[in-house]
């Protein structure tokens, strides 16, 4: 079996490209993708720390599968904006879009 | 019977129905009814009605009774110092001749003035102020209390110099509406210490209870002094004020600068007649012996300021002022009545009622001569019987009645007053034939300059007044005559009503009636000679006795006199208090201000450098800060991204430390 450490360095891995893209890229669906990067980072976590420190009860899962619907209906919503900054803007890098900047 | 008794429960609307017509005038002005005039009239003519009514009451009660009882009624008023005041009416036989003398005079004169004051600019106003007087003096009537007398008496003085001052654009007028009220204040200042001192002794206002502590207050003292005789004479000098007698008369002659009208309502029939009326009214405070040192004074004012008042009005030459003159010569023989006693007392009130009467008329008909012809100077007048009849005959008959010619109104209550003095005091009796002789001369002196001979100004075209002035002028004329007859000397039903304790009349006696009716005609006879016939130059006075003539014409200088004494060290006194008051008072006021300025500065600089300095300090303080904080506030989201994530991992970090 592979040792739980694996799995916590593969998440920790993955949340730190996520910060990294979501600090880094202008492109916005660049850092959609970046907060997904995290969110299944911490999935993982919770998936495997629920596995081996209590194998018989299921919350962690359960609870990977609520982070997975909001992240859905945050990808959802904001890809929907995304197109809607493109309609407008014709570009989606975020530092340049300043419309409702004061 | 029963009907007219339940009618004297309404006395209290008699004064208020004047004073409702002037509270509508004041809200209605030109736009009321007869610009206001008609609703005067409307009020003092449903007084004048309720008033009959009230007479009436008490004349069945009088005449059908042993003991009058008088009406009266009263209701809670005040507290003073643990006193009950109560404010009410009293109507006895003199009220009831007091009324029927004010709303008669009163209504008639209102109607005149309709006439008379006909295109006056403030016509809706002179309605509002004869309103308001007919008010007050009507409650003065009524009062069963001291106090409410002495407000509406000072009502009236108000509402008098109102009148006087009504057309205030004319100096004279405003000076004399001035000096009838400061000088009536002199008196009311004693006629107020003896209320006090009333109210002191009595512990009452009301008039009978005050009367009842009469025989209390006979041995109380004040100053070592008597107290009810020093009461009484402060009263009196009130009346002396009110009634312009010798030596406070000086306002009344001034007081005509007011309308004539007034001046025959205010200032002869009414309210001048006041200070006689408080004098009758409070007459158990001078009488309180038989010839008691009161009643003397009286007495003694009354026969100075007749005669007094009488010599001076030979020799005036502007109508009202002759006729100003000849009413405070009256109002002397009206005083010198009440102050023999005894039935003096019925004698100078019966004089007051037919002397409103056909003094009243007196001025009405010199208003409808002024009206006519434009001037006041008599010498510029004459031959207006021919143009002026209505005017004329009124004038003669009223005339007739002042000078005490047999038969008219006048004849009998003179006739009466010096019957009581050739009783009393011979000295009395005799200065006063010779204040009656005098009224006489002066008064065909007046006719004959004014009614008789030919017109003297040829650029004066003389017209008669219209209806509404000469109707009110007929009517008095006629009651001028008549009123006498209730006071005949062998039936004296007017003694029946109005009298004093029990005193009988005395029986009259020929000697007096033919020396009053001969002085009368004698001076009716000098006049005649004098001014008609021309048998004695008029100048003969004046080129034989200039000394003489001229102390008449000034008026014994008593303004002179006055104005040396009184007036020009008051003005001495004002002018040292003045100097104090720039000097001193304004001296300290402005050493404060310069202080003050001093401090100012001082707190100033420190409000300047050091309070403001702190603000501002503060201020520059938050401004640096904000620079430098300025830096972390670049507008891009990652970057505060950025600053959650170290500051998270700093978090993180601490925690993990401990």
């Amino acid at each position: 079996m592979i040792p739980l450490e694996w799995y916590l360095g593969l998440s920790a891995a993955l949340f730190c490209i996520g910060i990294f893209a979501v600090l880094s890229r202008r492109n916005a669906i660049g850092i959609l993708m970046g907060i997904e990067l995290m969110l299944n980072a911490a999935n993982i976590n919770l998936v495997a720390l629920a596995r081996y420190m209590h194998p018989h009860i299921l919350t962690g899962q359960v609870f990977a599968i609520f982070i997975m619907t909001v992240a859905a209906a945050e990808a959802a919503v904001g890809l929907a904006i995304v197109i809607s900054v493109y309609r407008n803007a014709e570009h989606i890098n975020i530092d340049k879009i300043t419309t409702m900047k004061w | 019977m029963e009907f007219l008794t339940r009618i004297t429960e309404l006395t209290w609307l008699i004064p208020l129905l004047p004073a409702l017509a002037f509270a509508l005038i004041l809200l209605t002005g030109r736009k009321g009814p007869g610009q206001g005039a008609y609703i005067a009239v409307a009020g003092i003519a449903s007084s004048f009605v309720l008033s009959l009514l009230v007479i009436a009451a008490v004349l069945s009660r009088a005449l059908h009774g042993h003991e009058f009882e008088a009406f009266a009624h009263s209701a809670p008023w005040m507290t003073v110092g643990g006193l009950p005041i109560r404010m009410g009416y009293y109507v006895d036989q003199l009220t009831a001749m007091m009324l029927l003398v004010v709303t008669t005079v009163a209504m008639l004169v209102q109607i005149y003035s309709i006439g008379y004051m006909h295109g006056d600019k403030r016509y809706p106003r002179y309605f509002a102020y004869i309103s308001l007087f007919s008010a007050a003096m009507l409650s003065l009537v009524i009062a069963d209390n001291l106090l409410l007398f002495f407000i509406s008496w000072e009502l009236v003085g108000l509402t008098s110099y109102l009148l006087i001052g009504f057309w205030f654009e004319k100096p004279s007028a405003m000076r004399a509406a001035k000096k009838a009220f400061i000088v009536t204040r002199v008196g009311d200042v004693g006629f107020f210490m003896g209320l006090l001192l009333l109210f002191w002794y009595t512990q009452s206002v009301n008039l009978r209870e005050m009367f009842a502590h009469i025989p209390a207050m006979m041995s109380q003292t004040i100053f070592g002094l008597p107290a009810l005789p020093v009461a009484g004479l402060l009263l009196f000098a009130g009346a002396v004020g009110k009634s312009a007698q010798f030596p406070l008369h000086v306002w009344l002659p001034d007081a005509m600068e007011g309308p004539t009208p007034v001046s025959a309502l205010i200032h002869a029939a009414t309210m001048v007649a006041a200070g006689v009326y408080l004098v009758g009214r409070m007459y158990p405070i001078f009488a309180f012996e038989p010839h008691s040192i009161t009643l003397t004074v009286v007495a003694t004012i009354g026969i100075i300021t007749a005669l007094m008042a009488a010599t001076i009005a030979t020799v005036q030459n502007d109508i009202k002022r002759i006729l100003a003159y000849s009413t405070i010569s009256q109002l002397g023989f009206m005083m010198m009545g009440l102050g023999v006693g005894g039935c003096g007392y019925t004698a100078g009130l019966f004089h007051l009622m037919t002397h409103a009467f056909f003094k009243a008329n007196l001025f009405l008909g010199s208003g409808s001569v002024i009206h006519g012809t434009g001037t006041q100077d008599i010498r510029e007048m004459g031959g207006l019987s021919k143009k002026m009849p209505y005017t004329y005959w009124t004038f003669l008959i009223a005339t007739a009645a002042l000078a005490g010619l047999p038969f008219t109104s006048g004849f009998f209550s003179k006739d009466e007053i010096l019957l009581e003095a050739f009783h009393a005091n011979q000295t009395i009796f005799w200065l006063g034939l010779v204040a009656a002789f005098l009224t006489a001369f002066y008064m065909t002196r007046l006719m004959a300059l004014a009614f008789w001979g030919e017109p003297k100004n040829k650029e004066i075209h003389a017209h008669e007044s219209p209806k509404v002035m000469t109707r009110p002028l007929v009517v008095l004329a006629v009651l001028s005559l008549v009123a006498g007859y209730i006071g005949w000397p062998t039936k004296n039903i007017f003694h029946h009503l109005v009298h004093f304790g029990e005193a009988e009349a005395v029986p009259f006696s020929w000697t007096v009636a033919l020396l009053a009716t001969g002085s009368a005609f004698a001076g009716i006879g000098l006049g005649w000679a004098v001014f008609m016939k021309r048998v004695i130059s008029p100048s003969v006075f004046r080129e034989k006795l200039p000394w003489a003539y001229n102390l008449l014409a000034n008026k014994y200088y008593f303004d002179e006199i006055y104005w040396a004494i009184l007036v020009v060290p008051l003005f001495r006194i004002t002018a040292m208090l003045n100097g104090f008051d720039q000097k001193i008072v304004d001296g300290m006021v402005n050493g404060v201000g310069r202080v003050t300025v001093l401090m100012s500065v001082v707190w100033g600089w420190f409000d300047k450098w050091v309070v403001d300095g702190a603000v501002l300090l503060i201020g520059a303080i938050t401004k640096l800060l904000g620079r430098l904080l300025r830096f972390t506030q670049t507008g891009m989201e990652q970057d505060y991204v950025l600053f959650m994530f170290v500051g998270i991992l700093m978090i993180v970090g601490v925690y993990l430390l401990h």
